[in-house]
């Protein structure tokens, strides 16, 4: 049993986007030999669904929200190594893979999802920025993952993220795969007119949705 | 007669400006600029930059810097169409031109953004034709029936085609600089004449922080070779992709135009150069770049300031709104940026017309915003001492009853004084309401029919047009692309 002030000060090392205490936190975690399940859920997850409730309030902007989403990726590159070895099965959203379209340079808002959702639990597999399309499907293919999550910045670009749905529909790959989609010019509505699988307007939404959507996988 | 004051905003207290360019010219040095482009990184290695061919860096020492500030002109002409007409492009000259490369059009019978064809293209460059207060063309629309591969290229050939004023341009890819050089030269009828009479500004933006992309390196070294402006718009958005303070991102600015400027005078000494941008302070809620944000028009103010001191021709992206729909947000964030941008005396502001972060045009805005630009001229010119002494002329033999209306005075001076309203309600509230409670948008839709029947534009010499008609030919078969859309004049 972890004493509870310990749960605290790693849940608020994440809140407060203290990337060096969410270190100093997970070490010492390993070195105690601690429940390393527990101090992840009780502590530093915790941490990041406060988060996620201070950005909902509007108390959070992006600045707080990446910080966060940083140390809580730090805290877990510490723990990940050690349930490995202990062969513990840890929490894990599963697979996403995750890039701007092609055609289209912008990827700050990709970066914010990406993030979130490594801090959230998910593998993510990040592709950058202008990913050409067939490169989303070979990755997905490639390790596994069902869901696939495309950004866009430009209407002149979120067309390609029908084209990519096409492309699964083309191969018979488009029930293997949850598709979503993201982006200033994206809309819920685009999204069903596209027959996308979701759409969220921030990051905190998508990860939400992919949880939702894994869940149900 | 006392001087006329030109009213003159200088956000900067002098040392700041000193400590900003003191900063960037140090990052310059230390940290070096990415350059994506293998010609750009030999010249600056040439003229004494370190270069690291690796990273694709390379570290400007502040002689070279000084040095390429030295050859680079503090003023521009350009000329229009015919040649005749010039515009002043230094001082505390401004220019109006719309803002450029909208991907969709306010479409005023839906209120819905669209995607803009090239019919949309036409009607724009005609409207714009007419607009007496913006100076300058931009290549405003990205037209989504032409091809991608021609698309720079095409619009710059229908403006051309369709209006004489000097144009605000930029590359899309590599490869169109050539035809779109090749049609100012025609225009002009000669490399040498179109180096002395500049017709177009080529646009080249850094990627920040600290880099140039092959595209712009490539369009800078091009444009001063031929001559032609090169527009540097460097463009952080604070916070994300440049520091989150105003002064933080004016160093970091600073810094990616300087190496822009230097890439040019590396390519050819005494190659024109405009010192511009359209950095935002980025939305730390939406993640969006919000144009018409106080602090995005507070560092352009002071950019502009600071290329003053360069001794450089300035530019902004001020005049414009992030509202969807010509609506108060519209109104209010157009004319803030439009005054404060005048009063800073920059010298080509790019705006009207433009909504949605730089991502769309509309009409009926040009209309409205062509207006609120006549008043910023007005303010500019001033108050000035019309006679001496100023008024007890008016007044001799002063009675209680006098009026001022029929004055000889007043209709010597109303003219020059005061401009008309143009779109602007001016109307008692009854006569308003019996002319249907028209709004301004209303009035700019109707504007814009009317002054689209009366465009009566110069149509390009025969020869000329022959000429550029088969450069765009060519370009387009060599891109393979197949059919251009047709259109009318």
């Amino acid at each position: 049993m972890i004493k509870d002030e310990l749960l605290r000060n790693m849940s608020e090392a994440i809140v407060g986007g203290d990337r060096v205490a969410a270190v100093a936190l997970a070490s010492d975690a390993v070195r105690s030999g601690a429940d390393l399940l527990e101090v992840i859920e009780k502590g530093f997850v915790t941490g990041l669904q406060k988060v996620g409730e201070l950005w909902e309030q509007g108390d959070y902007f992006l600045p707080e929200l990446i910080s966060s989403a940083e140390a809580m990726k730090a805290a877990m590159a510490v723990l990940e190594p050690e349930l490995a070895r202990k062969k513990i099965e840890a929490r894990s959203g599963g697979k996403v893979v995750i890039g701007t379209v092609e055609g289209d340079i912008h990827d700050i808002g990709k970066n914010l999802v990406a993030s979130m959702l490594q801090a959230g639990g998910f593998e993510v597999f990040d592709l950058g920025a202008d990913v050409k399309l067939e490169r989303f499907v070979e990755k997905a293919e490639a390790v596994g993952a069902r869901i696939i999550c495309l950004s866009a910045l430009l209407t002149t670009t979120m067309t390609n993220q029908k084209r990519l749905i096409g492309l699964l529909r083309d191969r018979g790959l488009r029930d293997k795969y949850k598709v979503l989609v993201g982006g200033a010019p994206a809309s819920r509505k685009w999204a069903d007119e596209i027959g996308a699988d979701g759409y969220a307007e921030n990051a905190v939404a998508a990860v939400k949705l992919v949880r939702t959507i894994a869940g149900r996988n | 007669m006392i001087e006329t004051k030109r009213p003159k905003l200088e956000i900067l207290g002098g040392a700041l400006v000193e400590r900003i360019v003191d900063e960037g010219l140090t990052l310059l040095e230390t940290q070096g600029v990415m350059i994506e482009n293998a010609e750009a990184l030999q010249l600056l290695g040439d003229a004494g930059a370190v270069v690291d061919r690796a990273s694709q860096r390379a570290r400007l020492g502040r002689k070279l810097v000084e040095g390429c500030l030295a050859s680079t002109p503090s003023a521009i002409t350009l000329y229009d169409r015919s040649g005749e007409k010039a515009f002043a492009v230094g001082g505390d000259e401004v220019h109006f031109d719309p803002g450029s490369a909208a991907v969709t059009l306010l479409d005023h019978d839906t209120q819905e953004e669209r995607k803009a064809a090239t019919a949309d293209l036409v009607d724009f460059y005609k409207l714009v034709e007419t607009l007496e207060h913006i100076h300058f063309q931009s290549t405003g629309l990205i037209s989504s029936d032409v091809p991608a591969e021609v698309s720079d290229c095409y619009r710059l050939y229908l403006g051309l085609c369709l209006s004489s004023k000097p144009f605000v341009t930029g590359t899309f890819r590599v490869e169109g600089f050539r035809p779109m050089k090749d049609f100012l030269v025609a225009i002009r009828g000669g490399e040498r004449e179109l180096r002395l009479k500049p017709l177009a500004i080529f646009d080249a933006c850094p990627s920040p922080p600290l880099k140039w992309s092959n595209l712009t390196a490539q369009s800078l070294l091009d444009a001063a070779r031929a001559g032609i402006p090169s527009e540097l718009i460097s463009m952080g958005l604070t916070g994300a992709t440049s520091p989150v303070t105003i002064a933080g991102t004016l160093v970091q600015h600073v810094a990616e135009n300087l190496c822009g400027l230097a890439i040019c005078q590396a390519a050819a000494k005494g190659a024109p150069v405009i010192f511009g941008g359209s950095p935002a302070s980025f939305d730390m809620r939406k993640g969006t770049t919000p144009m018409g944000a106080i602090e995005t028009i507070m560092i352009d103010s002071a950019y502009a300031q600071i290329g003053k001191f360069l001794k450089l021709p300035t530019h902004a992206y001020m005049g414009l709104s992030d509202a969807k729909v010509n609506d108060p947000q519209a109104g209010f964030e157009t004319a803030m940026g439009a005054v404060l941008g005048a009063l800073s005396g920059i010298n080509v502001i790019s705006g009207p017309g433009m909504l949605d972060f730089e991502s769309s045009q509309s009409l009926e805005k040009l209309v409205i915003d062509d207006g609120i630009c006549a008043m910023v001229y007005r303010l500019l010119a001033g108050i000035a001492q019309r006679d001496d002494p100023i008024a007890l002329d008016v007044f001799e033999g002063f009675t209680p009853d006098m009026t001022f209306l029929s004055h000889p005075h007043t209709r010597q001076w109303y003219r020059k004084e005061h401009i008309l309203a143009g779109l602007v309600d001016r109307d008692p509230y009854e006569a308003w309401v019996t002319a249907g409670r028209t709004s301004i948008v209303d009035k700019a839709h109707a504007d814009v029919r009317r002054r689209l029947g009366k465009y009566d534009a110069l149509p390009l010499a025969d020869p000329v047009r022959k000429e550029i008609d088969k450069i765009m030919a060519a370009y387009a078969r060599s891109s393979g692309v197949g059919r251009l859309p047709v259109w009318e004049l």
